[in-house]
């Protein structure tokens, strides 16, 4: 990897922000500073760019603590408003889901359903400070004899209250269209009848990993925005697929990384955890979620210059493909066709409808960018970073 | 004489029959349509004031029904609590009047009220529930 006319080092670029010297760029200003300057003196000027996105992200969860019960409790089943958490760890530790939906709903008897309340959003109104009823319940035992045990419980009463989420941050996604007679709804959402709409669900050029395509500064340890709060990715995510085919400037062209990603509950912000209702879907968490790519040399500068133009995503048939598992696409379109509102298939005109919010995604990185430039946040240096085969 | 302000909800196959047309002929109402947005494919929704005798109102109503249109009153109007719009866009893709549109290239989601035809179609499909259904401030009849 030698031959870089650029070179910083973690430890250089943290000096900087302990300094106040650090110059930082969203994702979305750095493409013309690396247009107007060319990539090595933007990477000479640059040192960090800041990327962003809010989203529907179903594998988002929390770890909860509740403290003990006098007498003891070993709870097996857990509920926050009615909503199940996963008991079967130490007896009063629990995983609550973002797509648990809560136990009375209806689902999708009465069809679409409208799923009001879940995982998602007890873990809002968690950190929005709200009160919500826990449950649990035991078989008893010698050591922790109590069966039963509820209580009103706030975000403060907790010993932890973790975010945990296996897969956020997907490095591209489908573009849904709906080739049946019939609307269908989807995780992606309402998709009207024979290709009426097509739903497309990433931020684009602000998007985390389509600024850092190789994942060459994200991995363990890297240090991220996080529900408004700071967090870390630990892991690569599930369904991590670095070796989806790739354009020649090494955006992959269908689902491919994905991050693992951890933080303290308590210092998020409702505003950037949001429970949602998808009409005839679920439940879920909108996380919104920032990572700042370190300009260690001019190659990774040229990569967070990406524009929507040079991002493709394929459009997948959700009425009979997807469901079925038929590997089939009808074509690729930029990110700049699906933002522009209108999109072609098969001939035809499509309008098109974001799921992910631009406007959050693009302050999530403006809000980064504040943090680093004025000292409160410093760049995570990796353990390793998330495999690329 | 009574008068009520209704939205019609068309679905996709119904409108091309000239129902509207029938409730004067057969039920003696008159009708003043006051916004009809009625796209190929899509779900039609109309506006309308209707009057007549209660009676012939009730059957005209009964009439609708039977044909397969969800009759509503419009004395509600839809708003949206902005605190909770997160602006994914998810709602443009059910809302049949462009009252809920993305403005470009900030792909912000603007709401504007005075074309919103109340067909409640966002209401499930935000997936934050920031658009409400409420009783409406004017009062149209009674
Ligand atoms: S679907 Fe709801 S949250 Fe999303 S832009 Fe529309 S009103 Fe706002
Ligand atoms: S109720 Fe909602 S979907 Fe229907 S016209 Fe008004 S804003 Fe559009």
């Amino acid at each position: 990897m030698a031959g870089y006319r650029v070179n910083k080092t973690y430890a250089e670029i943290n000096e900087k922000i302990r300094s106040g010297q650090v110059v930082v760029a969203t994702a979305e200003e750095i493409i013309d500073i690396v247009d107007e300057k060319g990539a090595e003196e933007a990477a000479r000027t640059v040192d960090v760019v800041t990327t962003g996105t809010f989203s529907p992200m179903c594998s988002s969860g929390a770890f909860f603590n509740f403290k003990q019960s006098v007498p003891a409790i070993k709870a097996s089943n857990v509920w926050f408003n009615n909503v199940p958490a996963y008991g079967a760890l130490a007896a009063v530790d629990c995983f609550l889901g973002a797509t648990e939906p809560c136990e009375e709903d209806p689902l999708n008897k009465v069809w679409p359903g409208e799923f009001n309340y879940g995982g998602g959003h007890v873990i809002q109104d968690l950190v929005a400070g709200r009160t919500v009823h826990m449950r649990a319940t035991g078989y008893g035992t010698s050591c922790y004899p109590k069966r039963e045990e509820e209580r009103e419980i706030s975000i403060d009463d907790l010993p932890q209250a973790i975010l945990c989420n296996p897969r956020n941050g997907y490095q591209n996604y489908n573009c849904a269209i709906n080739l049946t007679n019939k609307t269908i709804y989807t995780y992606l959402g309402t998709l009207k009848p024979k290709g009426g709409n097509a739903n497309y669900s990433t931020a684009g050029q602000l998007s985390p990993l389509f600024n850092d395509p190789y994942y060459k500064t994200i991995g363990l340890g890297t240090r991220i925005f996080l529900g408004g709060g700071i967090g870390y990715v630990t892991w690569h995510g599930t369904q991590h697929k670095p070796t989806a085919q790739r354009s020649k400037n090494g955006i992959p062209m269908s689902p491919a990384g994905t991050m693992w990603v951890m933080g303290d509950l308590k210092q998020m912000s409702p505003d950037w955890l949001v429970g949602i209702s998808m009409q005839g879907y679920g439940v879920s968490l909108a996380v919104g979620l920032g990572v700042p790519i370190p300009i260690l040399n001019e190659e990774i500068v040229r990569y967070t210059a990406v524009a929507d133009e040079d991002i493709h995503c394929q459009v997948v048939d959700y009425g009979n493909d997807y469901p079925n598992g038929v590997d089939r696409n009808y074509g690729y379109v930029s990110y700049a066709a699906l933002k522009s509102g209108m999109i072609h298939v098969n001939g035809k005109e499509v309008p098109t409808v974001p799921v992910s919010s631009v406007v959050k995604a693009r302050e999530i990185a403006m809000r980064l960018k504040k943090w680093i430039e004025n000292g409160e946040f410093f760049i995570g240096e990796p353990q390793f970073t998330l495999p690329v085969s | 004489m009574y008068s009520k302000i209704l939205v019609l909800q068309f679905p996709s196959g119904e409108v091309k029959k000239p129902v509207v047309c029938y409730l004067t002929k057969y039920y003696d109402l008159s009708f003043n349509i006051l916004k009809a947005t009625i796209f190929p494919r899509k779900e039609g929704i109309m506006v309308l004031e209707l009057s007549g005798s209660k009676k012939n109102f009730k059957n005209g109503v009964q009439y609708l029904k039977n044909q397969g249109v969800v009759v509503k009153n419009a004395s509600q109007e839809v708003t949206r609590d902005n605190s909770k719009c997160i602006h994914c866009g998810a709602c443009t893709a059910v809302c049949p009047t462009g009252a809920l549109s993305i403005k470009r290239p900030e792909m912000w989601v603007a709401f504007d009220q005075k074309k919103c035809s109340v067909c409640e179609l966002c209401v499930r499909a935000c997936p934050t529930r920031a658009m409400k259904i409420q009783p409406s401030s004017e009062t149209f009849f009674e």
